[in-house]
């Protein structure tokens, strides 16, 4: 079967039974599979594709480290001036903190809601269920810059205007519609039989459900919660309209700030983006190899 | 006990036992999607509803004497007077399109390279995707810094004969599109390649083989056999991504302002200017209205002409 798809494809894998066609080239070493694609073709454009990804963080972190007025192509000699001074003289060390209580708590509003939710559709049929669905669906049509004179009069009512809890319950209210979508594809991927079984060996829903569904739903909701951090500690506009103390601002309105001032410090904003970049590496160096697990789990066919 | 709750299931077939909890099977869904429901019906749909309210309404603080209902009068304004509504949409229309295909090209194209099996994988990967969870605002910082003209990266080209000294691309209308468009695409190239290759996963290997078997090339097994079963994921992911590049409005906010002379103001941008810094949010509800009637049924029209889900695999 090898031998015969090996023929086919017109590659020179080493034949079991007759004599090989062709003159063995240097491919002959490894057995090559039938979809295998000459290295260049991969090396060459993946190559290319790196230079374009990685100058722009490169030249981030040269001027971040480098001094002041420098023009070396290499951080040397490193400097850590820029970033006490953004840390320090522009309150970076107060945004991060903002920054950081918004899009943990936004992380488990969003998570908790939307798998409270996500399990209703994903295993009841009721009533309004459709409706909900087409709300959903609808909302992401729905700009949340065009939102924010409204929501602002909203959360003037309730008195959250300069508290961290307005940017946190509207950012946590738009990311709920994709999360649900998501984790309710999720939790379908879950055969109903497994809790079924758990509920004959005596256990309620919530149970059967924290026991049996839970842990098969880890990268699922690993890869919603990340977006919701991730989306929180970027998102700019809400923090920029609804906090205007400064102690109370984060970190996109401070680059913000950085960058509309009227002689731009390169160096203190380079710092300032290092600082705004760290956490999400982090955070995206940990999800990475669930990101393509958790969408293939069933994410995009819903 | 497991005999009872065996018989219990067979007559309640969608639950567990019934136990001492409040919740009835009838009400749960309700109580689940209670919390969900609340926040989105007063932090979504109440501001969209007061937006088509105002939308009707003469609401300007800085002239209140004015304020009370309009009727059609703003809407009137948009299509027969407002020439920057109809310049900023073309923008959008020029933006969104330029995004979503190139993105969309660059990513299938990236998606379909790091599924290839080959050294240094998983660390290709890590790298190529890491610009996803990069903000607008980060963006632009990042990119400020490459365009700058004293000390950017267009110094060293010009340094390297390419390009001319003190060339600041965000400030020439001739030049500022395309070096917007390329911050965009290094920050949303990642979104398609990720979505694609997640797909990519569940194509079977056996339709390959068969393909191989009947002679089918490489770029023939990619127009029968990957394209086709990627189709309903791009369709999403185009959908949703244009949706997103129309509303988002934070690198070019960031980056050039709208600006130089109006030249990248998107429609949201338009708005977000005429109803925060213009106080006028009467009018900029109309605006926000016609774009939201806009994008729902092109967005319509883009499911319906891609056919999507409709033919099964």
């Amino acid at each position: 079967m090898t031998a015969a798809l090996a023929e086919k494809h017109g590659t020179d894998a080493p034949a079991a039974d007759d004599t090989p066609r062709r003159p063995p080239t240097r491919r002959t070493k490894r057995e090559r599979a039938f979809d295998d694609v000459p290295r260049w073709q991969i090396y060459v454009p993946l190559g290319l594709y790196l230079i374009f990804t990685l100058i722009p963080f490169y030249w981030m972190l040269l001027f971040a480290f480098r001094p002041a007025g420098s023009t070396s192509l290499v951080p040397w000699p490193m400097t850590l001036d820029h970033f006490s001074k953004v840390w320090n003289e522009r309150s970076f060390g107060i945004f991060f903190q903002n920054s950081m209580i918004v899009g943990v708590a936004t992380l488990v509003a969003t998570t908790l809601v939307a798998l409270s939710g996500g399990y209703a559709l994903a295993r009841f049929d009721f009533r309004i269920k459709k409706g909900f669905m087409l709300g959903l669906l609808c909302s992401q049509f729905i700009p949340g810059a065009l939102m924010l004179v409204p929501l602002f009069e909203i959360f003037k009512n309730l008195q959250l205007i300069n508290s961290l809890g307005s940017v946190i319950i509207a950012e946590t209210v738009f990311q709920l519609p994709l999360s649900i979508i998501l984790i309710s594809g999720f939790i379908k991927n879950v055969p109903v039989s497994l809790e079924e079984a758990a509920w004959v060996d005596g256990c309620g829903r919530f149970r059967a459900f924290c026991a049996v569904v839970l842990p098969l739903l880890r990268p699922g909701l690993i890869a919603v919660g990340s977006f919701a951090f991730v989306h929180s500690w970027n998102h700019f506009l809400f923090a920029l309209m609804f906090l205007s103390e400064q102690d109370k601002q984060t970190i996109p309105v401070g680059l913000n700030t950085l960058i509309g001032a009227d002689s731009v410090d390169l160096g203190a904003l380079a710092a300032g983006g290092v600082v705004a970049a760290v956490p999400v590496v982090i955070v995206f160096a940990f999800i990475q190899k669930w990101l393509v697990t958790g969408f293939s789990a069933g994410a995009v066919k819903g | 006990m497991a005999q009872a709750a065996a018989v219990a299931e067979q007559s309640r077939p969608h639950g567990p036992p019934r136990r001492r909890t409040g919740a009835t099977p009838r009400r749960l869904p309700y109580l689940l999607i209670a919390p969900a429901a609340l926040l989105m019906l007063g932090f979504i749909a109440y501001p969209v509803i007061s937006v088509f309210y105002y939308s009707l309404q003469n609401y300007n603080v800085t002239k209140p004497w004015r304020n009370g209902f309009a009727g059609l009068d703003n809407f009137t304004k948009i299509f027969t007077q407002d020439d920057q509504f109809w310049s900023t949409l073309a923008f959008s229309g020029q933006w969104v399109v330029t995004q979503v295909a190139l993105q969309l090209a660059l990513g299938l194209g990236l998606a379909l390279i790091v599924n290839q099996t080959f050294i240094g994988r998983g660390f290709a990967r890590a790298m190529v995707f890491s610009p996803w969870a990069v903000s607008g605002v980060l963006t632009s910082t990042i990119w400020i810094l490459l365009y700058n003209s004293s000390t950017g990266f267009s110094r060293y080209l010009a340094d390297a004969g390419i390009g001319s000294y003190g060339t600041s691309v965000l400030s020439d209308t001739g030049t500022v599109f395309w070096a917007a468009a390329l911050a965009e695409l290094w920050r949303g190239v990642p979104f398609f390649a990720i979505l694609i290759l997640a797909d990519l996963q569940s194509v079977s290997k056996e339709l390959y083989e068969a393909a191989s078997v009947d002679g089918a090339g490489r770029l023939r097994q990619f127009f029968h056999i990957t394209l086709p079963h990627l189709k309903d994921a791009i369709v999403l992911a185009t959908l949703l991504r244009g949706v997103w590049e129309f509303n988002n409005v934070d690198l070019l906010y960031t980056l050039t302002g709208g600006g130089p002379a109006g030249e990248t103001t998107t429609l949201p941008l338009y708005v977000a200017n005429t109803g925060i810094e213009g106080h006028d949010f009467g009018y900029a509800s109309a605006l926000t209205t016609v774009a939201f009637v806009i994008l729902l049924f092109c967005s319509i029209l883009y499911l319906r002409l891609s056919k999507f889900g409709g033919d099964p695999k």
